[in-house]
């Protein structure tokens, strides 16, 4: 088995990067989420 | 005496070569059908993979054959795991999730284990497209891991799809001891209240229709994943598909998840499973789960932080764990240990809440990789 501890931190860059990306898509979910309820609030039958 | 020979060739054949290590694989298969029917441990999956696991594991016999179709037929072109994504869709009432999204912030968060297990699994594993796939066993997302790990051509696909569907089964017991390490019997004990805000039907159509639209602009990846759990979010949601909603939520999920299991079962022979590479998946998998765990109760413990900066109300750091897409365990698991604290702490649907926001974040984070993989 090829162990090289050295790819852990050359690997950080994904880490940092798929968290700033969950981060940013969550963000714009949760955003557009607020605005379809206010947007929608009068609209239909309610639950 | 040659002809009574060839009735015993089958036993003989184990003694060839490295054909005894099948009876490890059946011992293996033997576990899983046992922690499926003694323990309940995901009984749907982990009993066709363990039967599956024991019948590839026989010398000169023709059942790799037709696991094989239904390998080429479900996995090698991701077809199983996606439907069973509508299946899934049309399980999941985003009402919890729609009543309150910052909620969605701890699912975001419980994927921290994902990319801690990325760069972990790097250290042992030299291919990107091996520990990218590894990773995403902490998605907790067993069709997530298999879709990631059949695009990105892992030849782990079996272990990691083993260890997936092992450690979702194992959550009761894996996250409580790392919820009450992180948290003090104070925290524990936090109150939520609940605001029960009416959200409209139109909300929950549209809900998954710009979900859909986002992830597929800003996580290309994602397209086939989220698209089919929303498709099956929409059916459940729209009323006026209820017998397609039924169906997808019973027949239709019950019927691949038979064929699901024991078609992984195909990549668990003793030759392909038999290693250190599994030893080490499994351990990386253990990771992956600790590390969700931890990253969505420190994130809870860090919005405590501003909350009381700013004055808002605290939340209960317990419902970060939840963060993670095991669905509905992990949002139940929450729930118990509240109760345990104070028996008039009711957490569940804000814990619910988080768990189906881990199930979509889960998926982004799959996307993700697929796209720095390049796919």
């Amino acid at each position: 088995m090829n162990v090289d501890f050295s790819r852990f931190v050359s690997n950080l860059k994904w880490m940092g990067l798929g968290m700033l990306g969950i981060f940013m898509i969550i963000g714009i979910i949760i955003a557009s989420t607020y605005i379809i309820s206010h947007a929608t609030k009068n609209i239909g039958k309610k639950d | 005496m040659g002809e009574l020979k060839l009735l015993f060739d089958g036993l003989l054949a184990f003694f060839e070569g490295d054909n005894w290590k099948m009876l490890i694989m059946w011992a293996i298969g033997a576990l899983l059908i046992f922690l499926a029917i003694k323990k309940e441990m995901e009984p749907t999956l982990l009993l066709p993979i363990g039967f599956g696991a024991i019948l590839m594991n026989f010398p000169g016999t023709g059942i790799a054959e037709p696991l094989h179709t239904l390998y080429n037929a479900g996995i090698a072109n991701e077809l199983f795991p996606l439907i069973l994504f509508i299946g899934i869709g049309a399980m999941i009432d985003f009402g919890p999730l729609l009543n309150n999204p910052k909620l969605m912030l701890f699912g975001a968060a419980a994927q921290f284990g994902i990319f801690f297990t990325l760069c972990m699994a790097s250290i042992f594993f030299p291919s990107q497209n091996d520990y990218f796939s590894i990773a995403v066993i902490g998605a907790a997302d067993g069709p997530t891991s298999i879709v990631v790990a059949t695009e990105l051509e892992s030849e782990l696909v079996g272990q990691i799809t083993v260890a997936a569907y092992s450690y979702m089964a194992l959550v009761p017991i894996i996250q409580p001891p790392v919820i009450k390490l992180l948290t003090t019997r104070e925290e524990r004990r936090i109150r939520m209240t609940y605001k029960q805000n009416s959200v409209s039907k139109t909300t929950k159509i549209l809900f998954p229709i710009i979900i859909s639209i986002i992830a597929c602009v800003f996580a290309p990846g994602a397209a086939s994943l989220i698209g089919f759990l929303m498709f099956g979010n929409l059916i459940r949601e729209c009323g006026v598909l209820d017998s397609l909603s039924e169906t997808a939520q019973k027949v239709l999920a019950n019927l691949v998840t038979l064929f699901l299991g024991i078609t992984i079962a195909f990549n668990m022979t003793a030759s392909q499973f038999l290693s250190g590479k599994t030893l080490l998946i499994m351990g990386l998998g253990l990771v992956a789960f600790i590390v969700d765990t931890a990253g969505g109760v420190l994130f809870a413990k860090l919005y405590n932080v501003f909350a009381t900066i700013f004055k808002f109300e605290k939340i209960n750091p317990m419902i970060g764990a939840a963060g993670i897409s095991a669905f509905p365990m992990s949002g139940r698991i929450v729930h118990k240990m509240a109760l345990e604290e104070d028996n008039q702490n009711f957490l569940l649907m804000h814990s619910i809440g988080v768990n189906v926001s881990g199930q979509i974040a889960s998926v982004i984070a799959g996307a993700l990789i697929l796209g720095f993989a390049g796919h």
